[in-house]
């Protein structure tokens, strides 16, 4: 019996660390054969190994080379911009909108709360055909102010849904004995609501941050010109321009993007988290 | 005639029930709101009523999708104005019957004192109201207003007009032999990719975080690092470089690692069969840190005496995970899996970025890994066929949505959530 056991664990054990370690090599081997790619000589990724024979830097200085057609300093900028303030403008307009979506009961709140959980569901790729047609007729091209607001505005459904939910989970107690002190509304968000929805203002944060850092379909119907590209337009030019040719210079703009993002990403990973799962029992 | 009869049917012309009412300064704030209404947007509604109706007459004179973007700012603009128009209505009725019942009438300085209180949701939430219609609920109208012209690139300004054409070009959709076609090929790819993508990367993540949960196993921080690499890279840096390691001549998955297990390189960009396993496990790899993550969270929030009880009871460990485990992630993350799903019906960037929906099939516009709303991506940008765009862009909504409130409903947090 104790001896059954322990094979049983023992091969329990066994397969739990083969199969991390195969989940690992999964995971890292693509992530280190674009390093490997970034460093090679040469454009073409056939000679490509993980451990470069002769390391170069060519690729990362072809980046900043300043070619008209690779203007890779200015997508990473104009990335970087547009995502900040899609990002701040969500984290605003959502906690004051939830805040008054959790704590007020106005005439109204019902049909909009019905409204914007039809707009969640109804994907922003509906605006789409819209924005095509009115960006060519109205010549609204290439403004990344005009590409913030949209974002902005396809995040606030989901996002204020998401911050509802956990405000309703902060008891009205809190509220309910600041007022009897005396404290306004604005007050009692600021000092004591907004303080608390810590957790869920991170999860705003990063859904702000990461929705216009990863789309394609919005920026690429809007942004035209190379020096208005954000970097999945421009990487993605760059790749299917001249498949191949150009693929080694990709990995190193891949890799420069990538590390900081991730490095970011794994540092707050516990605040997102706690946010995450509140957020998952809420709806 | 009571008063309450009298003074709503008087404020059909707005702020005379409240004059009736002797509240001078209200009604004549509504008088001078609607008058100033009328002025501002008078003109814009009548041109856009008119464009909305005929989609213009002349050409060059009229261009269409002006007219039909005004006619849609005068719905919204008339909306709000039979909002306050009601609010003037509602108030004089209020009031007459408050002097029915012989009340007094509420002081202006009461009624201001109330406007501020009850305003101040309205002050914070205005801004994103504005935005929201500004940039979702137009373009969207919009959209969906497209799918019942003609417009498409033989029916485009300035040379041409479009017009209203009704249902026909859903009736198209299913009719016309290559769309239908098309149309049920797309739809059904789209629902097998949904299901199996989604279901692989969440009981994968499911799976992980189990199997690096148990008690015995060591580093686990590491290995929960490791894991979570492929949600903290941005998504679209990973597919443009998996669509290079998949690339069919000097992909290295074919070249490395097909070739040192001795096995022929497989087509993963030129046959339709190939593209799809590929993208499938491409967002196994992609989608399953999220969930690993989360399952991670649950998991440590399972109380240890759940366990310990069922130790006891001589339970095994696959009952423990059937009876407690499982139910319990499965409680704390049905909307979060029901997300992973409406995510991948609508993930478009995986689709396009790995290589545009191809490979091309004959005779369609769609490709062969194409769903729903990357071939309306094409169909828009690439074929200019607007109309039929936008009739696919209603159905796939009418889909989601019916999916959505069918799953909410089982859920119940609907009505946690209203």
């Amino acid at each position: 019996m104790q001896t059954t056991m322990k094979t049983n664990r023992f091969v329990r054990l066994f397969f739990t660390y083969a199969l991390l370690l195969f989940m690992t090599v999964l995971i890292i081997y693509p992530l280190l054969w674009t390093v490997g790619a970034s460093f090679n000589p040469g454009n073409s990724l056939i000679s490509t190994s993980i451990i470069p024979e002769n390391p170069t830097l060519d690729h990362y200085k072809e980046l900043f080379a300043g070619k008209e057609s690779l203007q890779y300093g200015k997508w990473y900028l104009n990335s970087l911009k547009i995502s900040i303030f899609t990002m701040l403008g969500t984290m605003i307009t959502v906690s004051f909108t939830a805040y008054a979506f959790s704590r007020f009961r106005f005439k109204g709140r019902k049909n909009a709360l019905m409204l914007f959980l039809l707009l969640q569901m109804i994907p922003q790729f509906a605006a789409l055909i819209a924005l095509f047609v009115l960006a060519q007729i109205l010549g609204m091209m290439n403004s990344h102010w005009l590409l913030i607001l949209l974002y902005i505005g396809g995040q606030i459904p989901m996002n204020t849904y998401l911050m509802k939910g956990y405000m309703d989970s902060i008891p009205m107690d809190l509220d309910e004995s600041a007022k009897i002190d005396g404290a306004s509304n604005s007050r009692i968000f600021w000092q004591i609501i907004l303080p608390l929805s810590r957790p869920m203002l991170a999860v705003v944060a990063m859904n702000g941050f990461t929705g216009p850092l990863g789309d394609f379909v919005l920026s690429s119907v809007i942004l035209r010109t190379p020096d208005s590209f954000t970097l999945p337009i421009g990487l993605y030019k760059l790749v299917n321009d001249v498949m191949g040719a150009s693929y080694t210079t990709f990995a190193a703009g891949a890799i420069l993007i990538s590390i900081p993002i991730a490095i970011t990403f794994l540092l707050l990973q516990k605040q997102f988290v706690s946010g995450l799962t509140a957020g998952g029992t809420k709806g | 005639m009571q008063h309450r009869t009298i003074a709503p049917l008087l404020s059909i012309i707005p702020g005379l029930g409240q004059f009736y009412n002797k509240q001078w300064v209200k009604g004549l704030v509504f008088l001078i709101l609607a008058g100033s209404f009328g002025v501002a947007f008078g003109d814009l509604l009548n041109m856009g009523f008119w464009g909305l109706f005929t989609l213009g007459t002349q050409v060059p004179r009229d261009n269409s999708i002006f007219l039909l973007a005004e006619g849609i700012i005068a719905l919204i603009v008339t909306a709000f104005g039979l909002g306050i128009y009601y609010w003037n209505l509602k108030d004089a009725y209020k009031n007459g019957k408050l002097r029915d019942e012989n009340f007094p009438i509420t002081s202006l300085k009461s009624e201001y004192q109330n406007l501020i209180g009850q305003g101040y949701p309205y002050l914070i939430s205005g801004p994103s109201l504005f935005l929201l219609i500004f940039a979702v609920i137009f373009p969207i109208l919009f959209s969906f207003a497209l799918a019942f012209t003609n417009y498409d690139l033989y029916h485009s300004p300035p040379a041409n007009l479009a017009d209203w054409v009704g249902l026909e070009t859903f009736a198209e959709i299913f009719t016309v032999d290559i769309w239908r076609s098309t149309f049920f090929d797309v739809l059904a790819w789209t629902v097998i990719w949904t299901l199996v993508a989604s279901s692989l990367q969440v009981s994968l993540g499911v799976f992980l975080a189990i199997v690096v949960n148990q008690k015995e196993v060591r580093f686990k921080k590491f290995f929960r690092t490791i894991l979570v690499l492929p949600w903290a890279v941005p998504g679209f840096v990973t597919i443009l470089i998996f669509a290079g390691l998949f690339n069919d001549s000097f992909g290295a998955i074919n070249n490395d690692i097909l070739a040192f297990f001795g096995m022929d390189p497989i087509p993963w960009m030129t046959d339709e069969k190939w593209a799809r396993v590929a993208l499938i496990l491409m967002q196994g790899w992609l989608g399953f840190p999220y969930i690993f993550i989360v399952t991670t969270g649950v998991l440590q929030s399972i109380p240890d005496d759940l366990y310990e009880a069922a130790t006891i009871d001589g339970a095994s460990i696959f009952a423990k995970f059937k009876n407690i485990t499982l139910p319990m992630i499965l409680i704390a993350m049905a909307p979060i899996i029901i997300t992973q799903f409406t995510f991948n019906f609508n993930n478009f960037n995986i689709i396009y970025l790995f290589n545009g929906g191809g490979p091309a099939v004959a005779g369609s516009t769609a490709g062969g890994t194409d769903i729903l709303v990357s071939w309306i991506y094409k169909l828009t940008m690439q074929s200019s066929q607007y109309s039929l765009a936008a009739a696919l862009t209603i159905l796939l909504s009418i889909f989601v949505i019916g999916i959505a409130l069918w799953q909410f409903r089982r859920t119940n947090s609907f009505k946690e959530g209203a």
